[in-house]
């Protein structure tokens, strides 16, 4: 693919300080409920004997709730290396379609700007960019803005989670852990463009709920159902055009 | 405050594992000029994505957490303030499992 020559005015109308505060300022709505799971993942590492500089060194770099939290649970001493690499590897896959499906606006962006952010991709984040993608705002560093204080809660309850963990006493099926998927699902609200979305959106939970049902983990269910309804969709749009 | 060998490079294995998947779609979409229909299915992809990641999660919850979601829904659809509709999830199946106590 030919690059088209730079245009520094393009690249910073992609990529603007508003931006960077609009998705902030997005971002603290939410990390109240993103809080239980980084306390979870904090416990779960204290639990597995690491460190609090080894828990805060996993936590910043790999940012993935549910890959650390599987990671850990295959935890061995000396640490699996290779078992939790590859653990990261299949959960994580899901991100995959996510960047892919941020192109529209990674694409205004280059260097680390577009390498850099998408370092930084998770659920929530996504959800809350495709939004604003969606009101007709393409800037890449809402997406940082989101989940650059994203990442700040998420260090901080990870930490608190090692060092008061065994104080808490959450138990696994406590309300506080719903807050992660109520979040994902009111995201959905302004996702939501009209009856376009029901035919795939039905086609992705009916898929995803058969491949769980079969007995596959993580991340097989979502990707079959993120691939089946979008398959569902554009087949129907190209017949009916 | 200690940092293990080991630890670290399963740390970095992870961390690698974790940013080829967060690039590498992206990377991939601009390797390859994708067909129209897989930039058409790109449009429908993000809302799937996270419906098939809630049909599992709410499949488990069971009525309660049916409830509770479309309390999140009817809130975030009417006030449009992501906390609120978050506690406004999280309160309601709460309240739900001391009424079933």
């Amino acid at each position: 693919m030919s690059e088209p020559i730079p245009d520094p005015l393009a690249e910073r109308r992609g990529f603007t300080r508003q931006g960077f505060h609009r998705g902030a300022r997005a971002a603290l709505a939410i990390t109240l409920g993103l809080s239980p799971f980084g306390l979870v993942v904090g416990m779960a590492a204290d639990q597995r004997g690491l460190s609090l500089v080894e828990t805060l060194l996993m936590s910043g770099l790999v940012f993935a709730g549910t890959a650390q939290l599987v990671a850990l649970q295959l935890w061995t001493d000396p640490a699996p290396i290779l078992a939790a690499t590859l653990a990261c590897l299949v959960i994580n896959l899901r991100m995959a379609p996510m960047g892919a499906a941020l192109a529209p606006l990674l694409d205004r962006v280059s260097g680390w700007r577009r390498w850099g952010t998408l370092a930084f991709l998770v659920d929530n984040a996504f959800a809350l960019t495709v939004a604003e993608q969606r009101a007709g705002r393409r800037d890449a560093a809402f997406l940082l803005g989101v989940a650059l204080v994203m990442w700040l809660n998420w260090m901080t309850m990870c930490a608190f989670g090692h060092v008061f963990g065994a104080a808490l006493k959450l138990p696994p099926g406590h309300p506080v852990f719903f807050a992660s998927s109520a979040a994902l699902l009111a995201i959905l609200v302004p996702i939501w463009r009209g009856p376009a979305e029901l035919l795939p959106w039905i086609i992705a939970g009916v898929a995803a709920l058969l491949v769980h049902g079969a007995g596959l983990g993580a991340p097989w269910p979502v990707l079959a159902g993120a691939f089946a309804g979008a398959a569902a969709g554009a087949f129907r749009d190209r017949r009916a055009a | 405050m200690s940092l293990r060998p080991d630890v670290l490079l399963a740390i970095l294995g992870m961390a690698l594992a974790s940013y080829l998947c967060r690039a590498g779609g992206y990377a991939i979409l601009r390797a390859i000029r994708p067909p129209p229909f897989v930039q058409q299915m790109l449009h429908y992809l993000p809302g799937c994505i996270f419906i098939a990641f809630l049909a599992p999660v709410f499949a488990q919850l069971g009525w309660a957490g049916w409830v509770a979601g479309a309390a999140v829904l009817l809130a975030q659809w009417q006030l449009r303030r992501l906390a609120l509709s978050i506690a406004v999830g999280v309160g309601t199946l709460w309240l739900m499992q001391v009424l079933a106590g």
